[in-house]
């Protein structure tokens, strides 16, 4: 207990674990901004990387785990939770996950906290850093944007997972044992992405700490309303004064880097000084950004998003439809934290978009677009929703709609089947050609056109059966001769052969 | 003391070998580096700073996190370049195995050698198949992305029981229990080795140990 433990290691245990919590919620939380994250190893010593990794504050997620905190360290009885939702434009949201930093009171008393508590620390997160890009909610994050962002919460006390749905799987990352307890690092996450109702949510209690303007200028309270769209805009630690958050500086106290080889009565030969913090010397996060201010950025350009569906759990769909607008123009939905509001800035009409996106059954098939009515787009999480079946009268499988008139040199060729004769009827199902990403308009669909003669290509000359006859026999009656002119230069091919090697 | 030998199988198409095992021995070595050391006086010594990065496969979905170091990129690359064209110029569906060795080394009188006396092994089975069409691929590269999650939390969990790990040594010893080679991370000594198994599996048609960390070059 206690009593055996040195007031020293006492307070050093405490600081570790304090600093262990803050580092493991920046982890979590810059896991799920949607982007890859990059930092740099340093073989000199900052002094400012707890736990020997470069792993940036962000000065928002670090106040806010404070906030929660309030002074606690975790401990029995007192768990730490990040839990991690998804937010619809529609403003429905769903927990995806919740990652549980507990004690219990399995103790250690023979470890030694400087050194040994220390480097497990470091381990775990390390697995902690694997095991976020692991879980499915990494995957989800990582295609957040117009559709939907991901948000987190941390809460201080008992651990709630009951917003994770029926079946929520559970994974540990690690365990460390200490004098006074054993730190243990989970995490429990959704496996049914299915199709929730609305009413779910008007009940439970409103996500906090959803903070907008996550990445400009620190809030003057500690909540913005929620419709209050910012660009997302993270600045560099070097550019703020640092004077917002009293956190920013707390987090570079000293941390222990200096270990010592010596027999284990001498836990420390020294320490490092304080030194005033040069944010910019600490982890450098190397973004491949275009602007270093919108290093955060989280919508990806253009293109169609498909989640796969994941094991243990629904055979839907989830899609994302991305906008075609540049991040530069659709910077009020950057990053993590969203605004409330449907900014929905896709030029598309919803119904075509997804009629012409969601469905992975070929991209050529043609659906109606009735099928998939203003109606159901209604319903939260709608595109999670299976879709039924089509009723028979719609189905262009039963009912081929005409073809239009296509000349083509399919005529000559000599594979022309006629395949999109429609004299055909009888042997073959007419497919209007839908060409993934054309539009669905009047105009004739060159794309369409295009994939059609092409597929019936002429034959080549060259392959064909009375000149490709007359080609084999004169090759073999060349062969005698190449092969002597080849014999000829063979020492030039064996140097050819050895310079490549 | 004995060596803990963990397994770890996986099935990928070929396409995917290069990726899969990165990922893996990555996750592992991620695991088993610190950063440099410093040693001062006094005994003590200081720990550089270990820098992390995420990497997207092209043909698997799945990202793992690796260490920010280009000199153990590029080694790690070309054991497991090495190893795939072994896979490959065995034949189709192939079978073979990776391993990462740690190691440390005991020192001998003269005349006889140092000794390499592994601590952890872990074998990665690769077990390679052909797809017919693009479809089964598509399915594939999600399949093996969920594989290689599971796998990386099996690492995880071996290597979060805290079992043996070499003495933090002296600075005249360091060289015996951690890679200095780096300018930038400092790994345990490791090597990696590999076999291939043809599809007969009657004999091993070919076996390759390749030393690709053999400071013991004398």
């Amino acid at each position: 207990m206690d009593s055996d433990l040195s007031p020293q290691d006492k307070k050093d245990l405490d600081k570790f674990i304090k600093f262990f919590a803050l580092k493991t919620v920046q982890v979590i939380v810059q896991a799920r901004l949607g982007e890859k994250i990059c930092t740099r190893s340093s073989s000199s010593p900052t002094g400012s990387d707890w736990f020997n990794l470069a792993i940036k504050d962000i000065p928002e997620v670090t106040h806010e785990a404070k906030k929660a905190l309030a002074g606690q360290l975790p401990g029995i009885g007192r768990s730490m939770c990040v839990e991690i939702s998804l937010k619809t434009s529609e403003g429905d949201s769903m927990e995806l996950e919740t990652w549980c930093l507990e004690m219990n009171e399995k103790c250690d008393k023979d470890i030694k906290v400087s050194y040994t508590v220390y480097n497990r620390l470091s381990v775990l997160l390390k697995s902690l850093l694997a095991i976020t890009r692991v879980t499915p909610a990494y995957k989800l994050s990582r295609k957040q944007g117009h559709d939907y962002v991901i948000l987190y919460r941390i809460y201080f006390g008992e651990v709630q997972l009951n917003g994770l749905g029926e079946g929520f799987q559970t994974v540990r990352v690690g365990v460390v044992g200490t004098p006074v307890g054993t730190v243990t690092l989970s995490c429990a996450y959704r496996t049914n992405l299915a199709f929730m109702s609305n009413r779910q949510f008007e009940r439970a209690a409103p996500i906090m700490g959803i903070i907008v303007d996550h990445f400009v200028d620190p809030p003057c309270g500690s909540h913005r309303p929620a419709n209050m769209g910012h660009p997302c805009n993270y600045r560099a630690p070097d550019d703020e004064d640092g004077g917002h958050y009293a956190g920013v500086q707390d987090s570079q106290e000293v941390c222990t880097t200096s270990f010592s080889t010596s027999p284990p009565s001498q836990l420390y030969a020294s320490r490092l000084s304080y030194h005033p913090p040069t944010l910019a010397g600490a982890a450098d996060l190397c973004h491949p950004a275009a602007n270093p201010n919108q290093v955060l950025h989280a919508v990806r350009e253009g293109g169609v998003v498909m989640v796969p569906a994941y094991p243990h759990g629904t055979d839907t769909h989830l899609t994302a439809e991305q906008a075609p607008n540049t991040p530069g123009s659709s910077g009020d939905d950057d990053g993590l934290l969203h605004s409330d509001e449907g900014r929905s800035v896709s030029p598309y009409d919803p119904v075509e978009s997804l009629n012409a996106f969601t469905r992975k059954v070929g991209a050529f098939v043609n659906k109606p677009a009735t099928q998939l009515t203003a109606a159901s787009l209604d319903l939260p999480f709608a595109a999670f929703a299976p879709r039924g079946l089509d009723p028979e009268e719609n189905d262009p499988m039963v009912q081929p709609p005409d073809s239009p008139p296509c000349p083509s040199p399919l005529q000559a060729s000599l594979h022309s089947q006629g395949s999109e004769g429609s004299g055909q009827q009888d042997d073959f199902v007419m497919v209007d050609f839908r060409p993934a990403f054309s539009k669905d308009d009047l105009l004739p669909m060159d794309l369409g056109t295009f994939y059609r003669e092409f597929q019936n290509p002429p034959q080549l000359a060259s392959l064909s059966l009375h000149i490709s006859a007359q080609s084999m026999a004169d090759d073999l009656d060349s062969l005698p001769e190449k092969l002597a002119v080849y014999e000829k230069n063979i020492d030039e091919f064996d140097a050819f052969v050895d310079m490549l090697q | 003391m004995n060596c803990r030998s963990e397994v770890l199988e996986v099935t990928v198409e070929s396409r995917q070998v290069e990726e899969a095992m990165l990922g893996l021995l990555h996750t592992i070595l991620m695991h088993r580096s610190t950063g440099k050391f410093h040693y001062k006086k006094e005994g003590t010594y200081s720990i550089g700073t270990v820098g992390t990065l995420d990497f997207d496969c092209d043909f698997i979905d799945f990202t793992f996190v690796r260490v920010s170091s280009e000199e153990l990129d590029r080694v790690i690359r070309k054991a497991v370049s090495e190893f795939k064209d072994a896979l490959s110029n065995s034949g189709s569906d192939g079978m073979g195995q990776i391993s990462l060795e740690f190691y440390q080394k005991k020192k001998s009188r003269w005349p006889f050698s140092d000794e390499c006396i592994p601590w952890e092994v872990w074998s990665i089975k690769v077990n390679v198949v052909n797809l017919a069409n693009e479809q089964e691929r598509q399915i594939c590269r999600e399949k093996v992305g969920e594989k290689l999650g599971e796998k990386v939390i099996n690492v995880v969990e071996v290597i979060n029981r805290h079992e043996y790990l070499p003495k933090m040594p002296t600075q005249s010893e360091v060289d015996n229990v951690f890679d200095t080679s780096l300018k930038d991370v400092q790994p345990y000594l490791y090597k990696i080795t590999f076999q291939i198994t043809d599809t007969l599996g009657t004999s091993v048609s070919t076996t390759m140990r390749r030393l690709i960390k053999d400071t013991l070059a004398l």
